[in-house]
């Protein structure tokens, strides 16, 4: 298993790069996860959407899909893919410090 | 070109049917794509047209005749109510896996990005009007305009 260093941490990262163990995750660490996918500035919306995918992850054990992130976090598609463009339920696992969601919707 | 870095641009999904069974594939294909960040065209073509008609798209259902994966016998399918008990319980277990219901399906994927188109032969055919679709629906286009649109990607026929 690969590890990398975020915010002077050193965690365990799979081959494309998702966090291994969620606990691993800090708030310092998102901007440099966002690089990893493109993301070079985190606005007060994207941390809406990571706050919530991060608490619903906690709450359910599972990582929220586009739909629920609409009808439940509150945040419309069209704003998710302007935000993450070109892959945004990856992305924003990705950057909320999740594994890679492995549902097909 | 169709693919860079081993990496698909673009599909061009056709949805034909319009069974439950015809018209979900083809919605979930669009949607992944556009989760991958593909760019997706969506022609909707003879019933797959029912899909996107405002009086029609919420009220597909299986088939439960001549389906035999559904493993109803013929003569049980054909009783009243079953392809709608049949499709009320499917239509649950996809719920649970946050698959939406048809039209919140289509609204969903052209949020996310993809274009959709309803075949003219069929809309002359059935005598529809722009009217008979839901707002997501951008344009009625012939066949060559689809495969000017289809250039340089995937065609997935559904």
């Amino acid at each position: 298993m690969a590890t990398k260093t975020y915010a002077g941490k050193t965690i365990e990262v799979n081959e494309e790069g998702f966090l291994v163990n969620h606990e691993d995750w800090t708030e310092e660490m998102a901007p440099m996860l966002a690089e990893q996918v493109g993301i070079y500035e985190l606005t007060d919306e994207h941390w809406k959407v990571i706050r919530f995918m991060r608490s619903d992850f906690i709450e359910r054990g599972q990582i929220p899909t586009v739909r629920r992130l609409k009808n439940t976090g509150g945040i419309p598609t069209k704003d998710l893919y302007r935000l993450f463009p070109n892959g945004p339920a990856k992305k924003a696992a990705m950057i909320a410090g999740l594994g890679k969601p492995q549902g097909c919707v | 070109m169709s693919a860079t870095n081993g990496k698909l641009k673009k599909v061009s999904i056709i949805i034909s049917k319009g069974s439950l069974e015809g018209v979900y594939p083809g919605l979930i294909m669009a949607n992944g794509a556009r989760m991958e960040g593909i760019e997706v065209n969506v022609f909707f073509t003879f019933f797959g047209l029912e899909t996107v008609m405002k009086k029609r798209m919420d009220k597909i259902k299986v088939a439960t005749v001549g389906n035999p994966a559904m493993h109803i016998p013929s003569l049980v399918g054909i009783l009243p109510g079953m392809s709608s008990f049949a499709t009320s319980q499917m239509m649950k277990e996809m719920d649970k896996l946050d698959i939406p219901p048809v039209s919140e399906f289509v609204e969903m994927i052209h949020d996310a990005g993809a274009n959709m188109y309803a075949c003219k032969a069929t809309v002359d055919m059935f005598h529809l009007t722009m009217d008979d679709f839901c707002e997501q629906v951008e344009e009625v286009i012939n066949v060559g305009k689809f495969y000017e649109l289809a250039a340089g990607g995937q065609i997935i026929f559904t």
